[in-house]
């Protein structure tokens, strides 16, 4: 019965996406100058930050969520609000 | 804005130490901004300052790690069915005009009094609004635990009671947080305020999320979720703007980033096992002692101006060190409270849920 209870865990979602998070932030790191000459020029270039920032929020959002899911902590259920 | 932005970006060297740093920053910042909807910040910014990053573009990089930040939270806040996304919006717009005017404010000070009177009215803005607004929330948060009504639903204040009592044709919007009709002009001066102390002391919610619970009446939940769409919206605009000065460091703010994430999950995790009136025991301890952080520092600035007699250096150096590790304390005394009121609360949940399993309940 409990084990019906407890849903399956997302470990091939949790791998699949904490892969693409570390790939995003070897990027990152790894070309570092490149990065900043580019995304400190300002003016129109100023849309860079922020779409790197969307796309790390997406990847990295989504693997952090499935991370502690696999360690078990989850949200209560049905926590009522008011 | 164009003399206060034209300082060239400087972009540190990032070591792995440093950025194990920002990470474990990140991580505690995110964890308290999941559950109270902000904070974090306040510590963020001098963290980077102490790295050698320049003032502006640590406001800049903040800016930009906090806007994804809480996206990432209203979205897992909204699941919970606590995020009032109206509410947010509509704060949220009113405070980017809050933050754009404190700049004004700012910079308007800074060419006055230069950086030592710039920083006297940040910290005085801290000191005064902390003090008010941070008393107000532990003492209720103290009533509410003494009274050993910790369960009962929370109750909209007389001041939100008359404010939704208020009908002014053309401005009613109705807030499902509320559950009723306010008027924005109502709204309108609050988010501004909220955005106004986001630009002064990079922590709006301070003023946002009380001001959501006292004046217009949301529960203490909602508020502080909601706080995260304001801190979106005003995150976002503000990044912009300082990323059109090519201040943002993108790889600050991501390493951050990296580590607020796993910290925001957590922290709205947390909101769903705790009882209400923990949201208001966080916020206060965190406002109370960044108050005395940064009252520490007011002596140094008045003698900077001349106003006191000058400190030494060993003194200055002191005063400034307790400060900031005050308010390191201050997020780490947040993030304590939140993961033990959390660790109770899966406690607590997982012994029902055993029982009901030993009843077939379940």
């Amino acid at each position: 019965m409990a084990g019906s209870y407890w849903k399956k865990k997302p470990l091939g979602k949790t791998m699949i996406l904490g892969i693409i998070s570390v790939m995003l932030y070897a990027i990152l790191l790894m070309n570092q100058d490149i990065i900043n000459s580019y995304f400190g020029k300002g003016s129109l270039y100023a849309l860079l930050p922020i779409i790197t920032a969307f796309m790390f929020s997406v990847v990295h959002g989504s693997f952090t969520g499935n991370f502690w899911t696999l360690l078990g902590i989850k949200a209560k259920k049905k926590k009522e609000v008011k | 804005m164009d003399g206060f932005l034209s300082e060239t970006a400087n972009f540190i060297n990032l070591d792995w130490m440093n950025i194990a740093y920002l990470f474990v920053v990140g991580f505690i910042g995110g964890l308290v901004s999941g559950f109270i909807g902000s904070g974090g910040a306040f510590v963020l910014t001098p963290a980077m300052m102490s790295l050698g990053v320049p003032g502006l573009v640590a406001v800049a990089s903040n800016m930009c790690h906090k806007f994804p930040k809480a996206l990432v939270g209203a979205i897992k806040r909204a699941r919970y069915g606590q995020v009032d996304v109206k509410l947010g919006l509509i704060l949220g717009i009113s405070a980017e005009a809050g933050v754009l005017y404190g700049i004004h404010i700012q910079e308007s000070i800074k060419r006055s009094f230069g950086d030592a009177g710039s920083n006297l009215y940040v910290s005085v803005a801290f000191v005064v609004v902390l003090g008010i607004v941070g008393s107000f929330v532990l003492l209720d948060a103290l009533k509410t635990y003494k009274s050993g009504n910790t369960h009962e639903e929370e109750k909209a204040t007389k001041l939100a009671k008359w404010v939704q009592s208020i009908n002014i044709p053309g401005t009613m919007v109705y807030f499902k947080s509320l559950n009723a009709k306010v008027s924005v002009l109502f709204t309108i001066p609050l988010g501004f305020a909220t955005g106004m102390l986001a630009a002064t002391i990079a922590v709006g919610g301070f003023i946002g999320v009380p001001s959501m619970i006292y004046v217009l009446g949301a529960p203490s939940l909602m508020a502080s979720a909601t706080e995260l769409v304001i801190a979106f919206v005003m995150g976002l605009g503000g990044s912009f703007k300082y990323a059109l000065s090519g201040l943002v460091d993108i790889r600050l703010a991501m390493i951050i980033l990296g580590g607020s994430l796993f910290g925001i999950q957590l922290g709205a995790i947390g909101t769903t096992y705790v009882k209400p009136y923990m949201i208001k025991v966080v916020m206060g301890v965190i406002m109370i002692t960044v108050l005395f952080s940064r009252g520490l520092m007011v002596p140094v600035y008045l003698s900077q101006l001349g106003i006191l007699q000058p400190l030494s250096e060993a003194t200055v150096k002191l005063l400034k060190n307790t400060s900031f590790a005050i308010m390191v304390l201050a997020l780490f005394l947040g993030a304590f409270i939140v993961l033990k009121a959390m660790w109770k609360g899966i406690k607590t949940e997982k012994i029902a849920t055993k029982e009901a399993i030993g009843h077939g309940k379940i």
